[in-house]
């Protein structure tokens, strides 16, 4: 992560958009980010109903809840790039913006089902078959640009290859790979902690 | 600095104090798992100083 933040600041040049360009190296990467963790949920999700893996539904939501934090990640630092650029911090005609949002929330309202059943296989099943109904808007968001007919957002990349210099693009990648590297230890420390809380639970109930 | 030094010190600013933020949970929580490790401890060693007496009539 601070190697991405020297790229960005002492490598990385600048472009048309100034200095509000170097928000580009992490809110991408943030998304996409976002959008690993929401898809690896629907993975595990998947896992769950199909081999009914032990411990997959939990890996599944600390995988969807990975991903909404990046998704607000997203959706505020994506507001503060705008309101310099485009002047107002929301554009609801855009509709990458728009499918984002609707990601972002449907995978909120994820927590609400799964908390609203008490916990056992039928919560497990619930949640597993909501997380795989939210993977299919994960290409429709990614692809949005490619569909719409405006193009407010800029577009980094397109049939052609990278719409930027090489040291732009090597910056971008060293810090979606530290974005990566950092959801993948914040998976692992969360979904460690969970599980150690069930263990105890389990050994309070059993000397109890 | 100027209005658009502004915006990027506040978008990076808005990610670290979310990360921060998650990581203080997690230190909260591994402090609460510690603590009651640490309980459990001293009930599974107070079960073992202690075992279960059986009733025993008394008078």
């Amino acid at each position: 992560m601070a190697a991405a933040i020297a790229l960005i600041f002492f490598y990385a040049p600048l472009d048309e958009d100034g200095l509000n360009q170097k928000i580009f190296y992490f809110h991408v990467p943030i998304a996409f980010t976002a959008y690993a963790c929401f898809g690896w949920g629907g993975w595990k999700a998947l896992r769950h109903l199909w081999k009914r893996d032990e411990g997959a539904d939990l890996e599944s939501y600390v995988a969807i809840h990975l991903g909404v934090i990046f998704g607000a990640l997203t959706l505020v630092t994506g507001s503060i790039w705008a309101r310099f650029r485009w002047g107002h911090w929301w554009e609801w005609k855009e509709d990458q913006l728009v499918l984002f949002l609707v990601l972002f929330l449907f995978y909120c309202a994820y927590f609400m089902l799964r908390y609203s059943l008490p916990p056992g296989p039928q919560r497990a099943n619930m949640s597993a078959v909501y997380a795989l109904f939210g993977v299919a808007l994960i290409p429709v968001s990614v692809l949005a640009i490619r569909l719409s007919q405006r193009f407010i957002h800029p577009v980094a990349f397109n049939e052609h290859g990278t719409n930027m210099a090489a040291s732009q693009f090597f910056t971008f990648c060293v810090a979606l790979a530290a974005m990566l590297t950092l959801a993948a230890t914040m998976y692992s420390i969360e979904l460690a902690g969970k599980r150690l809380d069930a263990r105890l639970r389990e050994l309070r109930e059993a000397l109890q | 600095m100027s209005t658009e030094g502004k915006y990027v010190a506040a978008a990076y600013l808005v990610v670290f104090v979310v990360l921060l933020a998650y990581v203080l949970i997690i230190a909260l929580k591994l402090q609460r798992l510690a603590q009651e490790v640490a309980e459990l401890v001293e009930l599974a060693q107070k079960k073992q100083r202690d075992p279960e007496r059986k009733a025993v009539a008394v008078g």
